[in-house]
């Protein structure tokens, strides 16, 4: 095969790539150990991380990307795809993640923003990146800036689903409001929700997000899992609600099946009895402002 | 009543092979119907059922907690498997995270290109036309080795696709793309069989 005629990390095969995970539950792991669960359970790809969510909160000061070699370990320990996240506009982080072979990037608010003004240039790396949005604006921004993949902000290591529902149905609800919209109205939408006027026409014909749109964010358990799949999200990111729940093992298999069954009631009954108790939760509104992270990076 | 395609909806690019078998009847002016296939039940009634790219331990599993390994296995249609999907319908796979169905005779090797920033866009050769096809690899597999009851289909460094009765299982994902050939294949093949 000559190599000119390979074309790597074009905008379909950065897409393709996150229209893989449809319908799978991608989980936070720390180590090589917690990364072989996922897998075993069914995980469709794992998030390595130096914390989950919720240890991040306590720790306090600035959370970074993870330290390579964890993150070379976890690469080796596993067959399924190897996410990592890096600092809002943190572009070297990137790079470093990029080089290690990790198979897909989240430019995260979970970790301590790098630049207040600018996200990365995704559109300059071989690897699909993934970012958080609260809205269809900021969905389109990050789509702009060559996001592959979308998930809801949600408020991550909390346990409280309440702003990933938010966030979906922010999302939804702006699609919703498009259709019906000729060009002209369109262009004054785009203004005012400071999104590029393309973006938003693909989301009016498509009536849907151009790319793949998961949940995340203070999912706990099969229910929550199947209450964001049935809000019409294509997959969902499982943070401290795992590895923080009484039994891992079995929470982490109950939210796999919980996604596959997300429309059947009577399976859900099943999946959630006797999992044992759920992550520790935190009350949103008790937060301090500065350990709200859905508000990072706009 | 006409054809019916069941794509196998556990997880994966499911609505990506629905519009895609779609529009390859449209394009036969064939008559038919398209529909995620969830339940066990559901297999026999099928005249072809494609399995998608997704992730093949993830699938691989749902697929006995779902009860679904056995009727696959006797499934008398035709099989259309891409990327995860050639993995499962292989007789063996380098990897025992995955359990095969045995479905074709040939072995497969998982992520065989590497990771994704090793996934790439490139040109394939398709046995009899002359034209070459779009190929999307996307931590594609490869077939190390056809037995002989399959047919190679298409190479490119690699064999990257095989026919065998009425199944077809491609390394890479035509569903992402707009180039119907390979579609119109499998159902003329399915028609004729």
């Amino acid at each position: 095969m000559k190599l000119e005629e390979l074309r790597f990390g074009t905008e379909l095969i950065k897409r393709g790539f996150a229209s893989m995970q449809k319908g799978g539950v991608i989980m936070d792991v720390v180590d090589a150990e917690q990364a072989v669960i996922a897998e075993e359970a069914g995980a469709v790809a794992v998030m390595a991380l130096e914390r989950v969510p919720s240890d991040i909160r306590k720790a306090g000061g600035v959370a970074r990307m993870a330290d390579p070699s964890k993150v070379a370990g976890i690469i080796d320990a596993v067959s399924i795809p190897v996410m990592g996240k890096v600092r809002i506009g943190h572009f070297v982080e990137a790079q470093v993640l990029e080089s290690l072979g990790v198979d897909m990037i989240d430019e995260s608010e979970v970790l301590t923003p790098a630049d207040e003004e600018y996200h990365i240039n995704k559109k300059a790396f071989t690897v699909p990146f993934v970012c958080g949005a609260r809205n269809l604006g900021e969905a389109c921004r990050r789509i702009n800036e060559g996001a592959a993949m979308i998930r809801t902000k949600g408020e991550a290591g909390t346990g409280n689903v309440v702003e990933a529902v938010r966030h979906m149905r922010a999302i939804t609800s702006g699609i919703h409001e498009l259709q019906g919209m000729d060009d002209m109205e369109l262009t004054a939408r785009a203004r005012v929700l400071e999104a590029p006027f393309e973006i938003l026409a693909e989301c009016r014909d498509l009536g849907r997000l151009p790319v793949v749109n998961f949940s995340a964010g203070g999912i706990a358990t099969p229910c929550d899992a199947a209450l964001m799949m049935q809000l019409g999200c294509d997959g969902v990111f499982v943070g401290s609600g795992i590895f923080k729940s009484e039994d891992p093992r079995r929470m982490a298999v109950a939210i796999v099946e919980a996604v596959n069954h997300f429309d059947d009631a009577s399976v859900l009954a099943e999946i959630s009895k006797g999992l044992g108790e759920a992550m520790p939760g935190l009350d949103i509104h008790t937060l301090p402002e500065h350990e709200v992270l859905r508000f990072r990076g706009n | 009543m006409g054809i019916r395609i069941g794509v196998l909806a556990l997880q994966g690019n499911v609505s990506e092979h629905i519009r895609a078998f779609e529009r390859a009847l449209d394009a036969l002016s064939l008559k038919g119907e398209v529909i995620p296939l969830r339940n066990a039940e559901d297999i026999p009634r099928c005249d072809a059922i494609a399995i998608p790219g997704g992730e093949s331990t993830t699938i691989s599993r749902l697929i006995s907690k779902n009860r679904m390994r056995e009727p696959l296995k006797s499934f008398h249609g035709g099989i259309f498997a891409t990327c995860a999907g050639m993995v499962l319908v292989a007789s063996e796979v380098d990897d025992s995270r995955v359990e095969p169905l045995g479905l074709m005779d040939i072995t497969v090797a998982r992520n065989a290109f590497g990771r994704q920033r090793d996934s790439c866009e490139m040109p394939i050769v398709l046995e009899g036309d002359r034209e070459p096809f779009p190929g999307y690899f996307i931590r594609a597999p490869v077939v190390e080795s056809v037995g002989p009851a399959a047919t190679v289909i298409c190479r490119a460094d690699h064999v990257v696709g095989a026919v065998q009765g009425k199944h077809m299982a491609l390394s890479f994902h035509p569903e992402l793309g707009g180039d119907l050939r390979l579609h119109i294949r499998f159902l003329r093949n399915l028609i004729e069989a």
